[in-house]
């Protein structure tokens, strides 16, 4: 996108039917983010993991038994952003030129309200203080901050990338960066091409134009925070299951 | 040996009987900031909280013990500023009570947060919009004219009072102490709101989001409402179990029925919209946003016995026996009903904090279920180790209760 007329509102679609739940955009978020590998008394509600993929099953025997991964990450809320409206000190930042909801980590006191505030669980709090194995730390990417003990952290649409694309663009005398240019790390890695990035507000954009296809729904849609990550799938249970609110009609040309 | 500090008039136990007595919250206050210590030093991971259940024993402590100590603020605002004089017989004890609330509340939340050194971001960044940086301003304000209020209760100490620039500190600053219970009062209506307010925001929270009346949700009213509903049942309570331990009158008769009186007709105000504000959520908030009323309570554990619990045996009952002359005149009876009203406040809290945090929100949550480690158990119990022993020092050497001496002469 060259044309500076309509803000960016940067978002994802996500394609369930796609997703293999190989776990690859977990890895490539950490390793993009700094993330350090898990302590060893940490678990599944402790760890931190910006992008993770949840198993979502019909619960139907077999041969109907069917699932769906669901790579789940910060939804990036448009409206009434839940988290950035109770950080008490403005460590949550909305970006108003991206759309891109951010913590600033620095900021943070760690009092978790933000957590609670979330419905996606999408924050992560460091419960222990980051550790990399001996001869990791050279491994780490320097354009994105390592955040210490005691403060909360999520995914910002790996903010580092944009960042560096901008700089790219202003060097080369450019105002705006062009679409191609800047794709954070789970969908750069994705080996099913499972998760679509880009402008939701351009018209013209493959993720605007997924993300209004019948087959696409947000999670929790009925919040009305207006999440700027899509899912689609083809398969109806799992829009029974979401409880999508898809339209009527929509929906009938779905189990037809 | 200490009989010279302790007022004239009064009896107390033997110094070495009060050491007896100290001695076991004295311990329990060393174990409790070991590990204190250990949180500090070791961090969070100290605790059983997690990404899921990121508030946990320390928030639900912390809101109920704060709704309890708003005795204090109350009964400074029908004392002072609507006279009912009466309540002279409580006051002292009650600004003891409060500051013990208060500031060990807010020493539990230096624990509780991550970054206990940045506390100060809140006032240097403050996101207006936020209900905890509310909170964090009135409550950090509110502790220090708590302090304010506590200091003539020391100044009057018998053995203090002989340094003469002390008693001249001590009667001027008596002479503002309208304004500060007048400021007390605007302090703790905001933050008991506040800390409702917390709650009842979460939009992606369905179980706990409350519409809005003008910018605060419908939480905010109901925590003032009910904050002051208990908090003079909870200082009738104190004073009741103080007068208990030590054998002594504290206070004439009238002054608990007149306290169970003022509990009951807030109390019953609170049930009424407390049923109200029920029937709209499970009615429309709830269903507006996509999840029935009845589902967050499929779970076991948590029935529809706790919402029953909570307004009608812990809240409408207390409130109808409060209101009744001749049940307050019956002193058991006034205990019971003051010990419900206060359960039902320790239940609402725990709805709030707990509950909330334990349902689902996306439809493949699972329930999540959470114990508290030592670590938390005993950092609270040093909170109310430290309580114990502030109090036993204050009853021993300072006036809580002015009838006392008339009481025991009788």
């Amino acid at each position: 996108m060259e044309s500076n007329e309509k803000k960016p509102r940067y978002g994802m679609v996500i394609d369930l039917d796609r997703c293999n739940g190989c776990g690859n955009c977990t890895l490539a978020c950490a390793v993009e983010n700094n993330v350090p590998p898990a302590h060893e008394n940490a678990n599944e509600r402790t760890g931190i993991t910006w992008m993770r993929v949840q198993k979502v099953d019909n619960n139907r025997p077999y041969p109907e038994n069917r699932s769906v991964y669901f790579p789940l990450t910060c939804q990036q809320c448009d409206h009434h952003t839940p988290c950035e409206s109770v950080c008490p000190q403005k460590a949550v930042e909305y970006d108003t030129e991206t759309g891109i909801v951010a913590q600033i980590p620095v900021r943070c006191l760690g009092c978790r309200y933000c957590m609670t505030a979330c419905p996606y669980h999408a924050r992560y709090f460091n419960w222990w203080d980051p550790e990399w194995p001996k001869g990791m730390e050279t491994a780490l990417n320097p354009d994105v901050s390592t955040r210490m003990r005691g403060v909360v952290e999520k995914c910002n649409f790996c903010h580092g990338r944009l960042q560096a694309a901008r700089a790219k663009a202003a060097v080369e005398g450019r105002r705006a960066i062009a679409d191609a240019e800047y794709i954070p790390a789970c969908a750069e890695s994705c080996p099913t091409k499972a998760i679509y990035f880009g402008n939701l507000a351009d018209a013209g954009s493959e993720v605007s134009r997924l993300a209004k296809e019948k087959n696409s729904f947000r999670l929790l849609e009925q919040l009305g925070t207006e999440p700027k990550v899509y899912f689609r799938s083809e398969q109806s249970w799992v829009h029974e299951q979401m409880n999508a609110k898809l339209k009527t009609a929509e929906k009938e040309k779905i189990h037809g | 040996m200490d009989k010279k500090f302790i007022s004239r008039g009064v009896s107390r136990t033997s110094i070495g009987n009060f050491g007896l007595w100290i001695s076991p919250w004295a311990l329990m206050l060393v174990v409790g900031l070991y590990a204190v210590m250990l949180c500090l030093f070791k961090g969070l991971n100290q605790t059983n909280m997690d990404n899921r259940f990121a508030f946990g024993l320390w928030i639900y402590l912390d809101l109920t013990v704060i709704a309890l100590g708003a005795g204090a603020f109350f009964t400074g605002f029908l004392l002072y500023i609507l006279k009912r004089k009466e309540l002279k017989a409580v006051i002292n004890s009650a600004v003891v009570i409060g500051f013990i609330c208060y500031s060990g509340a807010v020493g539990v939340l230096m624990v509780d947060v991550g970054q206990p050194l940045r506390a100060w971001f809140t006032f240097w960044h403050p996101n207006v919009h936020s209900m905890l940086t509310e909170v964090t301003f009135c409550i950090t304000c509110y502790l220090m004219v708590l302090a304010i209020e506590y200091v003539p209760v020391i100044l009057k100490n018998r053995k203090i009072k002989h340094v003469s620039s002390m008693l001249v500190f001590e009667h001027e600053l008596h002479k503002l102490i309208v304004v500060f219970a007048a400021v007390g009062t605007f302090l703790s209506f905001f933050h008991q709101g506040s800390l409702g307010g917390l709650y009842g925001v979460l939009i992606g929270r369905p179980f706990a989001f409350r519409p809005a009346l003008g910018i605060w949700p419908t939480t905010f009213f109901l925590f003032i409402i009910s904050a002051a509903a208990v908090g003079p049942s909870f200082i009738l309570l104190t004073t009741a179990l103080v007068s208990k331990i030590t054998g002594k009158k504290l206070v004439k008769p009238e002054v608990y029925q007149l306290l169970g009186k003022i509990s009951g007709s807030i109390l019953i105000v609170y049930v009424l919209l407390k049923a109200i504000d029920t029937l709209i959520w499970i009615n429309s908030t709830s269903p507006s946003l996509g999840f029935s009323a009845a589902s967050f309570y499929k779970f076991s554990g948590f029935g529809t016995w706790i919402m029953f619990a909570e307004i009608v045996l812990c809240g409408l009952v207390p409130a109808l026996m409060l209101l009744n002359q001749n049940i307050r005149q019956q002193f058991r009876w006034l205990i019971t009903a003051a010990l419900l009203a206060c359960t039902g406040i320790v239940i609402n809290r725990f709805v709030m904090t707990i509950q909330t945090l334990a349902l689902p929100t996306l439809p493949f949550d699972a329930y999540m279920s959470y114990v508290p480690s030592w670590q938390e158990v005993a950092t609270f119990l040093a909170v109310l180790a430290y309580g114990m022993l502030v109090y036993s020092f204050s009853f021993r050497y300072l006036t809580l209760f002015p009838q006392e001496r008339e009481l025991q002469s009788l």
